[in-house]
């Protein structure tokens, strides 16, 4: 019975390490590949507009509301002790620094990593990663490398446009529901924001590419198993990017907060 | 010339390969026959190096195909075509992209060379016309013939066939025999089909080996494999369901 529970545990941790070890490998091959030539201009401009580009809407729905949600939830602390006017730069710092590329990256996690992992899961089960190799074409070139640099571009990018449309709906809700003036909401907007701000929350945004771009491959390339094979790492790629991205902000967030004090 | 020495392999506890012997002669077609999930397919993927032996050798003209580069084996696939069970085309590409993936991938051919050799390799396996349909869109023995014409595409000197006529009809099944017999007589290529349809087996190969238990139990020209005494090759060949291979398959 001890045996047992032993060899059960001894497994999942065997497991653990050749996942994490096949992630980091695939990670390391991607970079030792990505550019030497020739790079596929063709390829990382397609995974870009479907990565980036047809991600717009979503993205917009989605932190528009949050700049909203979290104005009114605000405003109902603020107006207690009549500091509605800070609303704008809690909105704004809030949204630049953790949830405009938290919101993105999770966003596109699920649309985009899911997507990769079903695409390269389907080419696994049959047998069309093979024929690559068969063919004399690194997998890892043709297939990953265009994921992982057109999500490494785009996905900043998002973050970037999801703040100021989080912003533009925190915008919304104070001038136009809690009467605060233009003029001041936008003032009390870019006063306290430094660039620092931005770019703290785009660096988180590049690691965020990486995790969903090597996870959504790799949980592809390890597929077995036919359609439910496809349907189990697709789950699998999603849940494990959801908690890599948010454990991976709360490392930064943490880091970032004790070198900047 | 290739030759298979002492080949093993195992996925977890399934030992697959076990001490696995085999030479292939050049210019001539060798199949090898054998009973589903045997490992003919993983032998096929041994020797084009996709999978790694655990141990033993796959000399490809007297080189160690698992010791190779990457570069040097890539330069060795350009040597081989493969057709996979299912074809295997790349649906995110046209059927003219398939076709002429290494020729656009690996070579500095001008477009319109590369389009005359595509629709040479399109013609001879019976196509044309369909350059410009996705894999979606083509009947299964349609996209057979597609895998054919992109294996042929760089001239290999070497063609490897995973269940050729696994999953079509008789009379699909009977023209491509005709095919891998047209290529082999046309091309010149050594070829190796795995297989476990006899009919097929008969037609195309110069030489029949079997694969059981891991090993090759009997290698011989296909007339001479008819009156084979060794039980289990019987058994495979007749297709009965009473046998040797069978009764060991009950017994565990």
């Amino acid at each position: 019975m001890n045996h047992n529970i032993t060899k059960t545990i001894g497994m999942r941790f065997q497991n653990l390490f050749l996942y994490i070890g096949g992630a980091t490998l695939l990670f390391i091959k991607t970079l030792l590949v990505a550019f030497t030539p020739p790079l596929k201009v063709r390829h990382i401009l397609q995974q870009m507009r479907k990565t980036g580009v047809d991600s717009l809407p979503i993205v917009f729905l989605t932190s528009l509301f949050t700049g909203m949600v979290l104005a009114l939830q605000s405003a109902y602390q603020m107006q207690r002790i009549s500091a509605q006017i800070y609303i704008a730069s809690l909105v704004a710092l809030s949204i630049t620094r953790e949830l405009g590329p938290v919101l993105t990256g999770l966003v596109v996690a699920g649309r985009v990593g899911a997507s990769i992992t079903a695409e390269l899961g389907t080419m696994k089960v049959t047998e069309q990663i093979d024929a690559l190799e068969t063919l004399a074409a690194n997998p890892v070139k043709y297939l990953v490398v265009p994921r992982f640099l057109a999500l490494l571009i785009m996905l900043p990018l998002l973050t970037l446009y999801a703040d100021c449309i989080g912003i533009f709906g925190g915008y919304i809700v104070g001038v136009f529901k809690l009467n605060l003036s233009p003029s001041i909401y936008m003032n009390m907007t870019t006063n306290p924001l430094q660039l620092k701000d931005v770019f703290t929350g785009l660096f988180k945004s590049g690691v965020f590419a990486i995790i969903i771009s090597i996870i959504g491959c790799h949980e592809g390339f390890r597929t077995t198993g036919g359609a439910e094979g496809v349907g189990r790492s697709t789950t699998s790629s999603v849940v494990i990017a959801f908690i890599l991205i948010i454990a991976a902000d709360c490392f930064f967030t943490a880091l970032f907060y004790f070198i900047g004090r | 010339m290739i030759q298979i020495i002492n080949l093993n392999k195992s996925f977890g506890d399934n030992h697959v390969l076990k001490n696995m012997n085999l030479n292939i002669e050049d210019g001539i077609t060798t199949v090898v026959i054998g009973r589903s999930g045997c490992g003919k397919s993983v032998l096929l993927k041994h020797i084009i190096g996709i999978l790694k032996p655990d141990s033993g050798q796959v000399i490809v003209d007297g080189q160690d195909v698992s010791k190779l580069s990457a570069k040097e084996l890539n330069k060795l696939r350009l040597n081989f075509g493969m057709i996979f069970q299912g074809a295997a085309l790349f649906d995110s590409l046209t059927v003219y992209e398939n076709v002429g993936f290494n020729l656009i991938e690996h070579t500095d051919l001008d477009s319109q060379t590369i389009a005359r050799r595509v629709k040479e390799s399109m013609a001879l396996v019976g196509l044309k016309g369909i350059e410009d349909l996705r894999p979606a869109e083509l009947s299964g023995g349609m996209k057979k013939r597609v895998g054919l014409a992109r294996a042929i595409c760089m001239s290999p000197k070497l063609i490897l066939y995973d269940e050729p006529t696994t999953g079509v009809d008789p009379i699909l099944a009977d023209a491509i025999n005709d095919l891998i017999k047209d290529l082999h007589d046309k091309l010149k290529v050594t070829s190796i089909v795995v297989t476990h349809d006899m009919v097929s087996a008969y037609k195309v190969g110069d030489k029949i080996s079997m694969l059981y238990d891991g090993k090759i139990i009997e290698t011989s020209a296909p007339e001479k494999i008819k009156n084979t005494t060794n039980p289990v090759v019987k058994q495979f060949i007749t297709g009965a369901a009473e046998g040797p291979i069978t009764s060991r398959e009950t017994n565990e």
